[in-house]
């Protein structure tokens, strides 16, 4: 039982092919498989969101994810958020401005969460951005400087002046 | 943590997945994966065989029609969210959706997941029953259609035999300008409600009630319409005491008593949310 298969996966931008076992989850396999120890666990179950990666430009908790579903997909991960290797996201660049990091060990989590909400609401309120990281457990920040952080980060992307 | 080993299917037509679930014991349906990933990762299941729906055609659209709309098993709630003709046609669906985990699991989660699940406290299974919901279900000997009041048996527990599957659910249309009241009372957003409630109220050309339902969720293992209230509610002109009146019959539910809340928080928050869904739904109502 438990049999093995090979996969296919795109991860930011990379084209990877291995063979897993069935069981296991596409969070183990990038950290375990492919060395991408950016994506964190926490609880693993799907309650923290430490684990958030885009599966297909959508948010998922990769700890409740098979790597075999991914098979053929496309994966972003913490890895591929920045432009370059000495070049941050704006987003990135707001976090840090803003105190919304501290440990760090939510950030990746919350930064694949807020990249696709803002890119499907380039001018949130601050309730909404509550909202929208609800699903993620920070338990250094309070959360204002990731709202703080994010709502500047709209700004920036929209082309305004950032604050 | 991980989960246990199992070997792995994945279909990618109806028939197909239909077939190896009779064809194997303890085999489970993987759908978005929000409630049997946890499960598996924690334990609590041991599944053989894992039959993956996500390749599987034809179980992902949302149909409007005059009768109402069909929704397919494996549609992602964040699709229903942002689906305008369920906005228009069915707001209370979409109003519930937006209080379904969070934006990562909506992403994955499924309309079809969540009602075979049937966890008491979820809004999927709410939204069915306060709207009469039929569930259509296949196995080896065909295809039938289960209506919510027979579906939802008890504590997760739903009339699917073993070799079934759920693949749409349909919500009759309740009339265009009907009001739609959602209440839900959880420690976080998108937490597990602790007890919610759901109304919806068309008004006739006379400005009175012409019809009403009124379910409570979270309080009790599953669902439950508060027939007395909706009768009541009929023929009546919406007010402050007749609200109080309607809520008043969802005093006396059976209610869960667990970490979260005691019984008689529930049986209290059942009527508060009562009376607040059905003005909100009134308020909503175009007469
Ligand atoms: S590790 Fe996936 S949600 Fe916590
Ligand atoms: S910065 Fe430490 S958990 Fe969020």
């Amino acid at each position: 039982m438990s049999a093995t298969r090979t996969i296919s996966v795109t991860v930011n931008g990379k084209a990877y092919e291995r063979e897993v076992e069935v069981r296991v989850t596409l969070a183990d396999f990038l950290r375990q498989e492919l060395g991408l120890t950016g994506t964190h666990l926490g609880c693993e179950h799907g309650v923290c969101g430490a684990c958030t990666i885009q599966l297909n430009g959508r948010s998922a908790r990769s700890c409740l994810t098979l790597a075999v579903q991914a098979d053929g997909q496309e994966i972003k991960t913490v890895e591929g958020v920045a432009p370059s290797a000495d070049e941050l996201h704006p987003l990135q660049e707001a976090l840090s401005e803003h105190h919304g990091l501290q440990c760090g060990f939510c950030t990746p989590g919350i930064l694949l969460t807020l990249l696709e909400f803002l890119d499907d609401n380039p001018d949130p309120s601050e309730a909404d951005i509550r909202l929208a990281i609800s699903g993620n457990l920070c338990r250094c920040t309070g959360y204002q400087g990731i709202v703080d952080a994010a709502l500047a980060a709209a700004e920036r992307l929209r082309g305004g002046a950032a604050k | 943590m991980k989960p246990p080993p199992f070997e792995y299917h994945d279909p990618t037509t109806i028939p197909e997945a239909i077939s190896l679930l009779g064809s194997y014991e303890n085999a489970r349906l993987l759908a978005g994966g929000q409630s049997l990933m946890p499960m598996l990762n924690m334990r609590y299941v041991f599944p053989d065989h894992l039959i993956d729906l996500n390749k599987v055609g034809g179980l992902d659209y949302i149909n409007t029609d005059a009768d109402g709309v069909e929704i397919g098993g494996m549609t992602r709630q964040r699709d229903i969210e942002f689906s305008d003709e369920l906005a228009e046609h069915c707001p209370l669906l979409s109003e519930a959706i937006r209080h379904v985990g969070h934006i990562q699991t909506r992403n994955r989660g499924t309309m079809g997941g969540s009602l075979a699940h049937l966890d008491p406290a979820a809004e999927i299974p709410m939204v069915c029953a306060a709207m009469d919901a039929r569930i259509r279900a296949q196995g080896p000997n065909g295809e039938r259609t289960i209506p919510i009041a027979e579906f939802a048996l008890g504590f997760m527990t739903t009339a699917l035999a073993p070799d079934e599957m759920l693949v749409s659910v349909s919500l009759p249309g309740w009339a265009s300008g009907h009001g739609a009241g959602f209440q839900e009372f959880g420690r976080r957003h998108g937490d597990f409600a602790i007890a919610s409630a759901a109304a919806l109220i068309e008004v006739g050309g006379d400005g009175k009630i012409a019809r009403a339902s009124l379910t409570i969720s979270g309080v009790g293992p599953v669902p439950v319409r508060i027939e007395e209230a909706e009768e009541g509610l009929v023929g009546e002109a919406g007010s402050d005491g007749v609200f109080d009146t309607a809520a008043e019959a969802c005093g006396e539910l059976e209610a869960l008593d667990d970490i979260h809340a005691p019984a008689s928080y529930r049986q209290h928050l059942a009527k508060v949310l009562a009376k607040r869904a059905l003005a909100q739904a009134w308020e909503r109502a175009a007469s």
